[in-house]
């Protein structure tokens, strides 16, 4: 069997299951399906060790998202601008003070 | 007024950060992102009284700063929009002692709950930037900043369906520039030189 043709039976390998969590596995981890849509693929993932592997690998992906931080912080604020911000500031706080109760 | 100016400090260091940082990744330059920044907290404190639910207040500045952005880029130049279809992300399978394989790194090699490594971080910066601008601010939204899918939706003016299509995509895309940094790049390495990845689904 040539490489392609061994490509052509790794493909057959994947269930239509296997696509079916692989469509649908951002919002199973948001925990964004119906209940029994994430039990069926609960069950399928259980029994099929590529899927493990990949939601594995997907929740980590999101997990380094979640702690990412920026590495360019903005320069510091100059006096000119910082004196506009806090002037906006100021208007706005004036103005919610004088909001009837 | 000493007090107010503590808070204005504290509000305008959070925000001001948390903007620039959307801004760089969405706009691509520092002094584009800088005054976005700038822009989005005046148009804040400005239009505060427009603000219905005090605690949607994240959702609502984020709202301001991505028209801010739009207006900047529509000032300079347009990005392409490039389509991520989900079959490009659908691993390569491979058998090894008769089981079925995914042509994946293993994921333990990823920090957990530890400090990201700089490399990764590194990594990370190349993998949300280069996704194209229509994922990136979903997934800066959803994954970056926590928004809710119903919150990023009026953020960005989309459904939550769309919300969800592309944020799925978008960390699809993700996942597999550190997947190719984890196998140490030959994946990469093979698609600058032209190879081909068989055995997508």
């Amino acid at each position: 069997m040539d490489a392609d043709e061994q490509s052509r039976g790794f493909k057959h390998d994947r269930s239509e299951k296997c696509k079916e969590v692989f469509s649908l596995l951002s919002d199973y981890l948001n925990l964004e399906l119906p209940p029994e849509t994430c039990a069926e693929m609960e069950a399928h993932i259980g029994a099929c060790p590529p899927c493990v592997e990949f939601t594995e690998s997907l929740r980590k992906t999101v997990e380094l998202c979640h702690q990412y931080k920026p590495s360019e912080m903005p320069a510091p604020l100059g006096a000119s601008t910082r004196e506009q911000l806090l002037d906006a500031y100021r208007k706005m706080m004036e103005s919610r003070k004088s909001l009837p109760a | 007024m000493a007090g107010d100016a503590e808070a204005f400090d504290s509000f305008v260091g959070h925000f001001r950060a948390k903007i620039f940082h959307y801004s760089w990744l969405m706009c691509g330059q520092r002094e584009d992102a800088e005054d976005v920044a700038q822009d989005t907290l005046l148009k804040a404190f400005e239009s505060f009284d427009q603000l219905r639910e005090p605690e949607r207040i994240r959702p609502w500045i984020f709202r301001i700063a991505r028209n801010a952005c739009l207006m900047k880029r529509r000032k300079s130049v347009f990005a392409p929009q490039n389509e991520l279809s989900l079959d490009e992300f659908l691993p390569a399978m491979e058998r090894e002692a008769g089981q079925v394989k995914l042509q994946i790194a293993d994921c333990s090699g990823l920090p957990d709950q530890s400090l990201m490594r700089a490399e990764m971080k590194d990594v990370l910066d190349r993998a949300i930037g280069e996704l194209p601008e229509a994922y990136k601010s979903v997934l800066l939204m959803r994954d970056v900043e926590e928004l809710s899918t119903q919150e990023t939706a009026h953020v960005l003016d989309l459904t939550p369906d769309v919300v969800k299509t592309r944020l799925h995509r978008a960390r699809l895309a993700v996942r597999q520039k550190l997947d190719e940094y984890l196998r140490g790049g030959a994946v990469a390495l093979a698609r600058q030189t032209g190879g081909r990845q068989d055995g997508r689904g």
